[in-house]
């Protein structure tokens, strides 16, 4: 199977990361980044979305639930156009997250990656990793031993 | 994506909706009378008013219909990033955008004698907007009332199907002003 690459797959990865990072984190972390002037496209609102998922990634897809997400546009001085969804009703964090998207696209977007996008990461791994090494300490292996009737 | 597309939506949503919501709903219950609104900046072909009635009423589960004139990318992008109200054929709008002559207003739906509200609301854009013209009567005007409509006989039709029939916003620059079904013209 020939699968083209995705044109926006790095945006796709940094705007996923920024929409899971909790809100504290995203805010520490925005503190040491100058910060530019913008303009709302959208100013930041809440609303719910539906999830929706396939058992085992195959077969149909049905509604999981519903989930707060904070959606917010903006526009930097320079012109570039920035948007964010990310979860829960945290307005600051959505207009954070849509700060960054737009300087992503500028030219300080490798200083943004180092000095956010990078520590993020390692929290975001940090967690999932211990939370599956919590999760494998209490994994039990079924076996059944040879029960001598021949 | 333009930016084109993603300015010239309200400020500050809930109070430019609210005020332009009062400004549309005595309108409508005032035939005739000729109101002023503002807030929206809509790409080229659209109307600020157009702009600012479509940002207040629409809404996903509003489907619009867009006559040729209107149909353009900014356009279309401009309505979906601010109101999410899918683009649809006429017979299965709710709402019509367009200029008088292009209004295919045999296709739009008038509403059941049972839901007489699933009816489309028209916004006809047009050049000039004064309260000279026609003669209005009917609910919402003390005596009468006049203003300039493109014709009158579509609107005669029009209220002879009353309860069911279509409405009428008629927008002009910042101006609008409205035509329900239970208003008689002459």
């Amino acid at each position: 199977m020939n699968v083209m690459a995705d044109p926006h797959a790095d945006r796709k990865a940094w705007m996923s990361l920024l929409a899971k990072a909790t809100a504290a984190d995203l805010a520490r972390l925005w503190g040491g980044v100058e910060a530019p002037d913008y303009t709302y496209l959208r100013a930041p609102e809440i609303g719910g979305v539906m999830v929706r998922g396939r058992a085992g990634a195959v077969g149909a897809a049905f509604n999981l639930g519903e989930m707060t997400v904070t959606r917010c546009s903006l526009k930097l001085a320079c012109g570039t156009v920035g948007h964010a969804y990310v979860q829960g009703r945290n307005k600051d964090h959505a207009v954070q997250a849509a700060l960054i998207d737009a300087l992503m696209l500028t030219d300080r977007a490798d200083d943004i990656r180092q000095a956010v996008l990078a520590p993020l990461e390692q929290a975001l791994t940090a967690a999932k990793t211990q939370r599956a090494a919590k999760a494998a300490a209490t994994k039990v292996d079924f076996f059944t031993m040879a029960r001598g009737e021949d | 994506m333009q930016a084109a597309t993603l300015e010239g939506g309200f400020q500050d949503a809930p109070i430019a909706a609210a005020a332009a919501f009062r400004q549309i709903m005595n309108a409508m219950a005032r035939p005739g009378m000729i109101s002023t609104v503002a807030g929206a900046t809509p790409p080229a072909p659209l109307s600020t008013a157009a702009g600012v009635v479509i940002l207040t009423l629409c809404d996903p589960d509003t489907p619009l219909y867009l006559a040729p004139s209107r149909d353009t990318p900014e356009a279309r992008g401009w309505i979906t990033f601010h109101t999410g109200a899918p683009i649809a054929a006429a017979k299965d709008a709710m709402f019509a955008l367009g200029a008088w002559d292009e209004l295919p207003l045999d296709a739009f739906a008038i509403g059941t004698p049972e839901y007489p509200d699933r009816s489309v609301t028209c916004i006809v854009e047009t050049n000039t907007l004064t309260a000279k013209g026609a003669t209005l009567e009917g609910p919402g005007i003390k005596d009468q009332a006049q203003l300039s409509l493109p014709e009158l006989q579509a609107f005669q039709r029009n209220a002879t199907l009353f309860p069911l029939g279509l409405d009428f916003i008629f927008t002009c620059a910042e101006r609008l002003a409205a035509l329900p079904r239970t208003t008689k013209v002459s």
